[in-house]
């Protein structure tokens, strides 16, 4: 059935409302960096245009130091996440015992926890294993964080590959290995991708662990926008600016990525 | 199902090149598939085991450098004088070359939770915090925090301001110290008062403040009487709060440590409260903190505003404030009960007892609170930026006084703070704007809650006071109080 016009423009409408709606506090945060501390906080679209938040942000913070423990932790988080997802995945969608269904099951429910809930074992575990302010303290618990997430995204993109193309690999004699990188992760591709890149930006706005396990050494972007709030003295135009630095580089990447994006959460929606 | 059995057909679809040609000499050696089988798993798991040792081993360089640092690690909070310190610390690093500085710079209230982790779990990752006077009496009880003995005599003890002092003070000894103080007061614009005939009293009471209010109001204009603060917390609206109930003589419990909110004094303190800031307050007043009390009153939307001194030097930023030339000072307008704990409220710097390196930490804290930090930050910056309400020897300064015409003003205001002091009836705790006990913070804030409800209309101030009375009686009981 063919849509008429009215209906397209209906539809494009609330899809640019929708769109307009979500982007609106993004836009407001980049627009109030460029605003002086007193007017940040009055609401109001006139107003000269000043740089001075980003040269203040830039004199009291090392932006690039944050910038690269962000990009480093959040790479890391997820390639593990990955390298531990990826064989879970797949022995579960292939090899399904009793026990699977549960065990999915279990592994989402630990994400319902409040992560408060466990911070002071957590702080101690990383205390004895002198993980503190470490980047690969919160790579292993990035990994940890996203991993339900990561498994259940890639179990669903595997049930969608038919058993029969990887029987007839082993018909041919590839082993587990194999058959994994040769036939399952090609068919998957956009799938993995898309599990990836989820997991990067989960990992890149991760506030709570980031803020609680590291001080000076490891800390992220996420630490770095932290510090521009104050309880005395106005700091929304500092802050404003501190914010749209930590998320430009993960915006413009998604914005590169953003077809890989749609493509791979679309991939098994459709039966 | 196993693949691995059928590696000789699948050679060349499945192996990678290097476990290829290493495997195919044991194939032509021994001739068999199964060796050959073998040799790839070894070599496989090798690879694996190399892998994993050398990010192993850089993980662990990694931490042994971070721990073998002879830096220091200071945790604070971003307002304009610790930035400030933040900005001279390169002047401290050149008189100690051996000691290098690393900043955690935090939210007050996540700093306030990262700290308490990492005390509670022994964690030593700070070497110095910055901490309120409400925490450094009970984490001293807790100990947490290093005593500041034996400082050199140069170092002055006795030049810090007595009520300041005695607020870093548990049995005894000193467990903090002051970076800055603040006490409160009554900003007005002396303009908008000189325009409707009015003046300022030299010791307001709160009477005459809701009458000047009243008259100042210019709602069309968008001037309001009185700002104030109505953003629920305990460090926010029950600040203010709790100094208006001590000066009508109220207080938070009786000498059983029994909650007494729902008393006449509480009544007319938030009845005072909840009319002015109806009548002449600005719209939408429980979102209002300190810092948008501040940003209203220096763009000119404020006749009136009580609150902590440290707004003095904000507002007289022209670069901040658009008043900066119309703004005049009075002490904290006074109630029934004269003589009532006020405001007093210091950032100090404090060593944790699990810091590891705590002669350096103490070297540090001892510049950064020095007099001659001070005159440091006088150098530098000009003496109106120098770090307020912690030193007699700051306020007898000309220069100060001269570049700081409120100064007078918050000497006096900390001077009759009297944190110490007794309400109306005997208290069994002690603090000016807040009750120093642990529990405070939460009780502080559900209280604060169920206040800024009056404001928003949810309900009346009879109400508010009821809930707030069963819900502190109740979480006093569950924290095992009375307990003397």
């Amino acid at each position: 059935m063919q849509p008429t016009p009215l209906q397209r423009a209906l539809a494009a409408i609330v899809g640019w409302g929708v769109a307009l709606l979500l982007f609106f506090p993004i836009a407001w945060m980049v627009l109030t960096s460029f605003k002086s501390e007193p007017q940040a906080i009055t609401p109001g679209l006139m107003f000269s245009p000043t740089l001075d938040s980003y040269r203040e942000v830039f004199a009291r913070a090392d932006y690039l130091t944050f910038a690269i423990n962000s990009v480093v932790i959040s790479v890391g988080g997820t390639v593990l996440a990955l390298l531990f997802a990826i064989p879970a995945a797949y022995a579960m969608a292939f090899h399904p015992t009793e026990r699977t269904r549960g065990t999915l099951l279990w592994m989402l429910s630990t994400k319902m926890l409040p992560p408060v809930g466990v911070l002071v074992p957590i702080y101690l575990l990383f205390r004895s294993a002198g993980l503190l302010d470490s980047r690969s303290g919160l790579i292993a618990i990035y990994a940890l964080m996203n991993l339900p997430i990561v498994v259940w995204m890639l179990f669903t993109f595997y049930k969608e590959v038919p058993n029969e193309i990887l029987e007839a690999g082993r018909m041919d004699g590839a082993r587990t290995a194999s058959e994994v990188w040769y036939l399952l992760l090609p068919l998957t591709l956009p799938g993995v991708a898309s599990t990836g890149l989820l997991s990067l930006i989960l990992c890149w706005n991760e506030a709570f662990w980031s803020l609680n396990l590291t001080s000076a050494g490891a800390a992220p972007l996420t630490a770095f926008i932290a510090s521009f709030s104050s309880p005395e003295g106005l700091f929304f135009a500092k802050l404003s600016a501190a914010s749209t630095m930590a998320v430009a580089p993960i915006l413009v990447f998604g914005w590169f990525s953003q077809r890989q994006l749609v493509q791979g959460l679309t991939f098994g929606a459709v039966k | 199902m196993n693949g691995g059995r059928n590696c000789d057909r699948a050679g060349a679809l499945t192996t990678p090149r290097d476990t290829d040609s290493v495997c195919k000499n044991s194939l032509q050696q021994s001739g068999t598939i199964l060796a050959r089988g073998r040799c790839v798993i070894a070599h496989r798991i090798r690879g694996v085991l190399k892998a994993t040792v050398s990010v192993a081993v850089l993980l662990l360089t990694g931490a042994v450098v971070a721990r073998a640092d002879s830096t220091i690690t200071i945790a604070t909070v971003n307002n304009g004088d610790m930035v400030v310190m933040q900005h001279l610390s390169s002047e401290f690093e050149k008189l100690h070359p051996d000691i290098h500085l690393r900043w955690v710079v935090l939210e007050e209230n996540v700093l306030r939770q990262r700290v308490t982790t990492d005390i509670a779990t022994k964690a030593g990752q700070f070497d110095v915090v910055t901490v309120g006077n409400y925490e450094v009496p009970i984490w001293a009880k807790q100990g947490w925090l290093e005593a500041m003995n034996n400082l050199p005599a140069s170092y002055g003890v006795d030049d810090i301001l007595k009520p300041v002092r005695q607020g870093l003070t548990y049995d005894g000894k000193l467990y903090g110290l002051p970076f800055y103080g603040e006490s409160a007061m009554t900003y007005y614009r002396t303009d908008l008062f000189d325009k409707a005939g009015l003046k300022m009293p030299d010791a307001p009471t709160y009477e005459q403040i809701r009458g000047l209010a009243d008259k100042i109001t210019d709602k069309t204009h968008e001037i309001y009487g009185m700002c104030l603060r109505g953003k629920p917390g305990w460090g926010e609206n029950m600040a203010y709060v709790t100094s208006l109930v001590n000066a009508e003589g109220g207080q938070w419990f009786d000498e059983k440590w029994k909650p007494t909110i729902d008393t006449p004094p509480w009544h007319k303190a938030i009845g005072f409260y909840d009319d002015i800031l109806k009548a002449d307050g600005p719209p939408g007043a429980t979102s209002n903190g300190f810092n948008e009390n501040l940003a209203l009153f220096a763009s000119g939307h404020c006749g009136m505003w009580i609150d902590a001194t440290v707004a003095g030097g904000l507002l007289y930023d022209k670069k901040q404030s658009t008043v900066a030339d119309k703004i005049g000072f009075a002490p904290m307008p006074t109630g029934s009960f004269k003589g009532a704990p006020t405001w007093l409220w210091s950032w100090n710097l404090a060593i944790p007892t699990t810091s590891k390196q705590k002669d350096a930490a103490r070297t540090f804290v001892t510049w950064a609170t020095s007099k001659e930090y001070i005159e440091l930050v006088a150098k530098q910056n000009g003496w109106v930026s120098v770090p307020p309400g912690t030193r007699q020897s700051t306020y007898d300064n000309p220069e100060y006084q001269k570049a700081a015409p409120f100064a007078s003003f918050v000497h006096k205001a900390i001077e009759v703070a009297n944190p110490d002091g007794q309400t109306a009836q005997p208290r069994p705790y002690t603090g000016a704007q807040f009750v120093a006990i642990p529990e405070f913070q939460g009780i502080g804030t559900q209280v604060g809650q169920t206040i800024a409800g009056t404001l928003t209309g949810q309900s009346s101030v009879d109400q508010a006071l009821r809930a707030a009375q069963s819900a502190t009686e109740r979480v006093m009981r569950q924290s095992g109080y009375p307990r003397e």
